[in-house]
């Protein structure tokens, strides 16, 4: 098991994400702030390996929520060990921000491992069920435009159609786009799964 | 012979293992109630104490107490916060880890005050709360609550036990989980049916958890770039928090800073870490910090920060702390590091294994312009009072130091009182100095105190609780528990018949609109209170009847003495750092006169 990260020595701060601290520091010393420095805020999405418990989930979904950080999507499924889950968090803010959410989660007895895939070749899925009105007429329209999305139709009666679409969150997203021009009745996401690319490869 | 005989018997003969705590405990195949698995396991856990509230749900507990005879001492708390506290205060003055067991419901929503307040301040405590039985569990039952639920974010970890085979082994992860790392609070919720179900009792030598690790040594690569940054620097400065006294690494510390001739600064929970009658000492910084340490921090060029966390009230308006200051932080939490304040140089480790680490790193320092300047601010504003015929809280203070010479533990309540406890003693020791820093408790200092006393040899320290009129009253009711108990607590009330430190806000920040903070009308007698609750009650209304009113109290040594010290209520807390200003704002008593 890869305790590793538990372990790992936080380096020096990031260069490129300044605090209030260090900016008026830098003033008060009149060294210049470096032009396009900034505190950007990125979207990071982020695997959990948990305890396959209730509370596990509990306590993680808590902590976003005491601590005041931003969680956009939570997914949750077996992993490969049964005794664990694998969750996958997407959340928004600065470096600071999303080294105190990787550090806190990692301080959860039940957080076995906590990885920022985004800073790494990874590959996002998101499913997606979309229910649209359709009559009998529209139905060969309308399926020739899922098509180029590769949705396929999971359910269809005399007057709606359901589709279901996976690929990346920008994909889902183009897709219910173009559903907007139909009469959608229902529509259902998944949230995000996440995985490293190379991490098969590592151990 | 009937079953309830055959398990009391076998239950007897597994009481041999009892003296080996932390050892492997078996009962030779026979089965215990989950009640009995329960007390072998504190047992063998070497657990000394517990503070304790019997009812339904922990009935069964309370019956196998009573006929096991078990070899810890259970208090019979008079309110499950004051039993917290109690724990709080047995950790933080012993280092051990505090034990409280209280039934479900209320019993579980009492604790909670005390959780967080534990949690706030990194003290190890396991608190088993009783939970009706496991099919009733989401049915609204009598005296049901959700306390996993209630106390998931005030706690370092938390179970609910569902299998009477996993009790042990969960009290032994409990109680390794609160001490270990930084430590904190840990809730074990028990079921009624599996406190009565049976299993073969195994204590478990030793434990893994998978998903928990915590850093021991220092990086040499970060020791290196720290001790290269000491070298660099003119005008060092030790900042040192909480951890080091949970670390025990005053003594270590004390080394390192004399070697490189560093001035301390302490934290409200450092006092101890460093003995405050050095001379490299400078107190305490931050809000009501002394004028010398905040002037310390906002000039020194490299703060090494030892177990502290930058909380607001150290920092003030954080952009403009310690603004010509590179930052090393020793700290055992990775989440602790650049959270507030970004370190320069962190280390992640045992705050007393990387001092260990860094000693033999570091060279003598000569910082003897530096240490010329912290003397001028010194002597530009020392701590001081006035002394002009009334009775001023910080004068009693200063006499509690001068009774005891500095040894003794103190433990004050929240506000006024604990701000001229904090400033006005003089600390020389680690782990005498106990407060409600964190979460600001009123109302910890008369159970904490309590609990102090418990955790004591015989011929130990005094136990000096100081508390306000306000804060005392909240948790008065363990009066009784330290009379019947004969402890002699000295329990100094810093009477102004005020919430005085909202009142000090009130006149400073809010034009003297007192609001609802006058407790004339609805304090009691306290020298009567104490005597209803067999204690001695003295009281105290001019300076020159100071000393004897504490020679007096000395001389009692079978139950607490009361000190109803009736202080003028004008008095305030300098100097102070308005909140949210920076810093080099702080208002400084003579500062106030002039206005």
């Amino acid at each position: 098991m890869n305790t590793q990260t538990h372990f790992a020595q936080p380096t020096v701060v990031a260069k490129q994400t300044l605090t209030p601290q260090q900016i008026f520091r830098k003033q008060v010393a009149g060294e210049s702030l470096h032009p396009g420095v900034s505190d950007s805020v990125h979207r990071h999405v982020l695997t959990v390996l948990v305890e396959n418990t209730l509370d596990a989930l509990n306590r993680v979904a808590n902590l976003f929520s005491q601590r005041g950080f931003n969680l956009e999507s939570v997914s949750m499924g077996e992993a490969k060990d049964p005794s664990l889950r694998r969750m996958t968090i997407v959340t928004i803010g600065n470096d600071r921000i999303i080294a105190q959410v990787i550090r806190q989660l990692n301080n959860l007895i039940d957080t076995i491992e906590v990885e920022d895939v985004t800073l790494h070749d990874h590959v996002e899925r998101e499913l997606c069920l979309v229910q649209v009105r359709c009559s009998a007429l529209e139905r060969p329209v309308l399926i020739s435009v899922v098509d180029i999305f590769r949705a396929t139709v999971v359910n269809i009666t005399p007057d709606s159609l359901t589709f279901e679409v996976t690929g990346p969150p920008a994909k889902i997203n183009a897709f219910i786009g173009m559903m907007r021009d139909y009469d959608v009745l229902e529509v259902a996401r998944s949230g995000r799964v996440a995985m490293r690319r190379e991490l098969a490869f590592e151990h | 012979m009937n079953i309830a005989t055959k398990v009391l018997e076998r239950a007897t003969e597994s009481r041999t293992s009892k003296n080996a705590p932390k050892g492997e405990s078996h009962t030779g195949g026979g089965l215990l109630t989950g009640a009995e698995i329960f007390i072998r396991s504190l047992e063998a856990e070497g657990v000394e104490i517990v503070f304790g509230y019997p009812g339904g749900a922990v009935i069964g507990i309370y019956d196998t107490m009573h006929r096991l005879n078990p070899t810890f001492k259970h208090v019979l708390v008079r309110h499950e916060q004051g039993g917290t506290h109690a724990a709080e205060g047995y950790a933080k003055s012993t280092g051990k880890v505090g034990t409280v067991l209280v039934t479900s419901g209320p019993g579980a929503t009492n604790c909670v005050t005390g959780i967080a307040d534990a949690y706030m301040d990194s003290i190890p405590i396991v608190v088993f709360t009783g939970q009706v039985p496991t099919k009733l569990i989401g049915n609204d039952a009598f005296q049901e609550c959700d306390t996993i639920g209630v106390t998931r974010s005030i706690t370092k970890h938390s179970f609910l036990v569902r299998d009477v085979n996993d009790l042990a082994a969960t009290i032994k992860k409990a109680y390794y989980i609160a001490r270990t790392g930084r430590p904190g609070p840990v809730v074990v919720d028990l079921p009624k049916d599996v406190l009565m179900a049976t299993a073969p009792f195994h204590y478990p030598a030793s434990i893994a958890i998978r998903g928990y690790s915590f850093a021991q040594k220092g990086n040499k690569n970060q020791l290196q770039i720290a001790s290269d940054m000491i070298r660099a620097s003119k005008k060092p400065l030790f900042y040192v928090g909480g951890g080091a006294i949970i670390a025990d690494a005053a003594e270590v510390l004390t080394r390192v800073a004399r070697r490189i001739n560093a001035p301390v600064t302490t934290t409200l929970h450092g006092l101890g870490a460093f003995p405050e009658n050095d001379s490299l000492s400078v107190g305490m910084l931050g809000m009501h910090g002394t004028w010398y340490a905040n002037k310390a921090v906002q000039n020194t060029d490299l703060l090494i920060a030892v177990g502290a966390r930058f909380d607001d009230r150290v920092t003030g308006k954080i952009e403009a702390w310690a603004p010509h200051a590179k930052i090393i932080h020793i700290d055992i939490d990775p989440a602790c590091i650049s959270k507030n304040v970004p370190a320069d140089c962190p280390i992640l480790g045992d705050v007393k294994l990387v001092l260990e680490q860094l000693e033999p790193l570091v060279e003598p320092k000569d910082t003897s312009e530096w240490l010329k300047q912290i003397d001028v601010w010194k002597a530009e504003c020392p701590m001081s009072f006035k002394s002009d015929g009334k009775l001023r809280p910080q004068e009693i203070i200063r006499a509690l130091r001068d009774k005891t010479g500095g040894h003794a533990t103190v433990v004050t309540d929240v506000g006024q009182n604990q701000m001229w406890g904090a400033q006005f003693f003089t600390y020389v020791h680690p782990r005498t100095h106990i407060t409600s820093g964190g979460l600001g408790t009123m109302g910890f200092s008369l159970p904490a105190a309590m609990g102090v006393a418990f955790g004591q040899k015989p011929g130990g320290l005094p136990v000096i609780s100081i508390n306000g009129d306000g804060g005392v009253l909240m948790n008065i009711q363990e009066l009784g528990v330290a009379a019947a108990h004969k402890l002699p607590l000295k329990v100094v009330i810093l009477n102004n018949s005020y919430l005085g430190m909202v009142r000090q806000w009130q006149e400073l920040f809010h034009e003297e609109r007192y609001s609802h903070t006058d407790l004339t009308p609805t304090n009691p007698d306290f020298v009567k209170l104490a005597e209803a609750f067999n204690c001695v009650g003295l009281r105290c209304e001019r300076p020159e009847d100071i000393q004897s009113t504490i020679d007096a109290a000395w001389e009692v040594t079978d139950r607490p003495v009361v000190m109803d010290f009736k202080v003028i209520m004008e008095e305030k807390v300098f100097p102070m750092v308005p909140s949210g200003a920076t810093t080099d704002e702080m208002i400084t008593a003579s500062a106030e006169d002039i206005n």
